[in-house]
Order: C-alpha cells, then structure tokens, then sequence
C-alpha cells in the first residue's frame, strides 16, 4: 500500500519550478501567459535551462521583466522579441525556422532519406547477385572446370 | 563509382566529425553581441551611495569614446580585472563608466571601490539587472566599447588585461577617436 501511494505521488507530481512566489502575478491569466513565455526563453547562466526551471539570479531577473512587460500590455511575442533583440536567437529554447537554421531542420529528415536510399541501392544489389536465373549468377562450363581445379589445388 | 559509394559513410563521418571539433573549441558562453552598431540602449540608473549624486543614465554616454564596465563586488573575474581598469584610469587612456550589478545591498558597491580603489567616471547601482538585461549581459565582467555618437561599438566578455588592452581595446579606441572630426 506505502508503495502503491508513492507511485501514485510520483505520477501525479509536478516539475518543480524556480518561480517564486513573490514573482507570481495576481492575475492568473497574465501569470499563465508569463509562463507560456518563460519556458521558451533559456536561462543565460544555465544554459540548457529555461528561466522558469533555473535558479541563477539573471533567470529571476527575466522572469520578473518578462511579467512587467505583459503588465505593461506587450504581447507574448513582443516579449520575446525584446529578449531576442538583446540576447540574440540563442536565448530561445526553440531555434527559429530560418535560412541559418535550415539545416537543422531539414537534416534529420534529409538523412532518413539518404539511409533509405542506401540501403535500397545496398539491397537491390544483393537481391540481383542472388537471382537465380540471372546470366551473371550461373557459371559457364569454363567456370566449373576452373573452380573445380582451384579447389582441388587448396586440397593437395 | 561503386567504390565511391563506400566511401561515402567516412566522408559523411569526416565532415561531421570535423564540425563537431569545430564546435568542442566554441566557448557556449560567448554569445553574438546583438547591440553592436545600435545606441546605447535607455536606461537610468540611481547613482552608488555616497559616491554618486546623479546616477547614471544612456543619454551620458555622448561626445566621447568610452567604455562602460559590468562589474559586481561578489563578482571574482571583476577583481582580476581591476588593476588594469586602474591603470586605465590612472593614465587617463579612456573614460570608464561602472555598472554595479546585483550588488546583495546599496553599500557592498561602494565599499568595494573604497577598498580596491574606483577606475570609473560614472557608475550606477543596477540591483535589478535592468540594465544589465538591456545590454544583453550574461555575466560580469563584460564591457563595452561606445563611440562618440552613443552607438556600442563593441562587446569584451571576461576581465580586461594588457593582451586584450593592446590588441583589440585600444586599436578600436583609437579608431573611433580618429572618426568623425
């Protein structure tokens, strides 16, 4: 039973925040929205971090800007928009659909289709070598008699 | 040109592994300066207690070159750096403004300097990292280079010293001097 209610608490729990309470916004709605907007932003100093998870003190400093910007009335992009402009394209989580990122995106996909292709043409290969009515698969007359020999000399 | 086929999973493996070693000798904490070539961003800063009466704001850093310092007192990279910054000053190379970042209270800024001596001109208090955040920063020391105009010219992250000085500060220092007149 003890264990039953610890795996219980363990699937029902929750990931701890570094969001404190004296950040969070009275307006639940505002503060949801900061939140939407804090898990995209990395944290500076912790750097696979969001500054919602990170407790270094320039994550709480951007916490609390990102929540007096959407006070303010800037929406969720305007926000980001304004990191993005001081701190460059690294500070969001999820690298941007552009020309610079390109590669990124399409080159997961791009080496699916390369393995694909090789192993059509690796296959296609084998599958004609083991052909039986092929012309190159059967040996000629020629063939035998020298194979035989061959194997004949490894013996003696 | 079947033999080239084989090849190519070691070329492939070759140009990836030749990216990642590129990528191993990139220091992740030195991000692209997005303010180059922009002002100054706004801001305005309380001066330090007892040492400034009018604080510190963008709009001073007009009508001469000049460097503003990201410093802290909890900061220990800002420490090695200092006795340069005090040379600076003491030759009167270039005007150094200080932003004294997230300092625990209004007087650990302030005694710091009395203790280790004070290389800058103008300095404000940024407990909030308001102006740390509008610059960019990430860590201190950083420190940027600001033209006459009030446009940032360039970002140095880590301490000053005479190699980065003589190399690289002062080069650009006298450049931007030598514009515009």
């Amino acid at each position: 039973m003890k264990w039953f209610i610890f795996a219980l608490a363990m699937l029902i729990s929750l990931p701890a925040l570094a969001v404190q309470p004296d950040e969070i916004l009275d307006d639940p709605a505002l503060e949801a929205r900061a939140r939407e907007v804090g898990k995209d932003l990395r944290c500076l100093v912790c750097q696979n971090q969001s500054i919602d998870d990170s407790d270094a003190d320039l994550a709480r400093d951007l916490r609390v800007l990102v929540r007096e910007r959407i006070v303010a009335g800037d929406t969720n992009q305007e926000v980001i928009d304004y990191v993005v402009s001081r701190y460059g394209d690294f500070v969001l989580l999820n690298p941007p659909f552009k020309l610079k990122t390109y590669a990124l995106w399409f080159g997961p996909a791009a080496l699916v289709l390369f393995g694909i292709f090789a192993a059509f043409m690796f296959f296609r290969n084998k599958n004609v070598a083991a052909a039986p009515d092929g012309r190159a698969q059967s040996l000629s007359e020629a063939e035998k008699k020298k194979l035989a020999q061959l194997l004949d000399e490894d013996k003696s | 040109m079947k033999r080239l086929f084989y090849i190519l999973p070691l070329a492939a493996f070759l140009v990836i592994g030749v990216y990642l070693a590129i990528g191993l000798t990139l220091d992740p904490q030195k991000l692209p300066n997005m303010l180059e070539g922009k002002p100054v961003p706004a801001f305005n800063l309380a001066g330090l207690e007892g040492r400034d009466e009018k604080g510190f704001a963008n709009t001073d850093l007009r009508g001469e070159v000049s460097l503003v310092n990201v410093f802290g007192s909890w900061c220990v990279a800002c420490r090695v750096e200092h006795p340069f910054l005090m040379k600076i000053k003491e030759n009167g190379w270039v005007p150094i403004h200080g932003i004294d970042w997230r300092e625990p209270n209004r007087t650990a800024g302030p005694q710091w300097l009395r203790r280790h001596g004070d290389p800058y001109t103008l300095a404000g208090d940024d407990p909030k990292s308001k102006a740390a955040i509008a610059f960019g920063v990430t860590g201190a020391p950083e420190t940027f280079v600001v033209d006459k105009q009030g446009i940032i010219r360039y970002k140095h992250v880590g301490p000053i010293d005479e190699k980065v000085w003589s190399g690289t500060l002062n080069p650009l220092i006298e450049h931007l001097r030598g514009q515009g007149e």
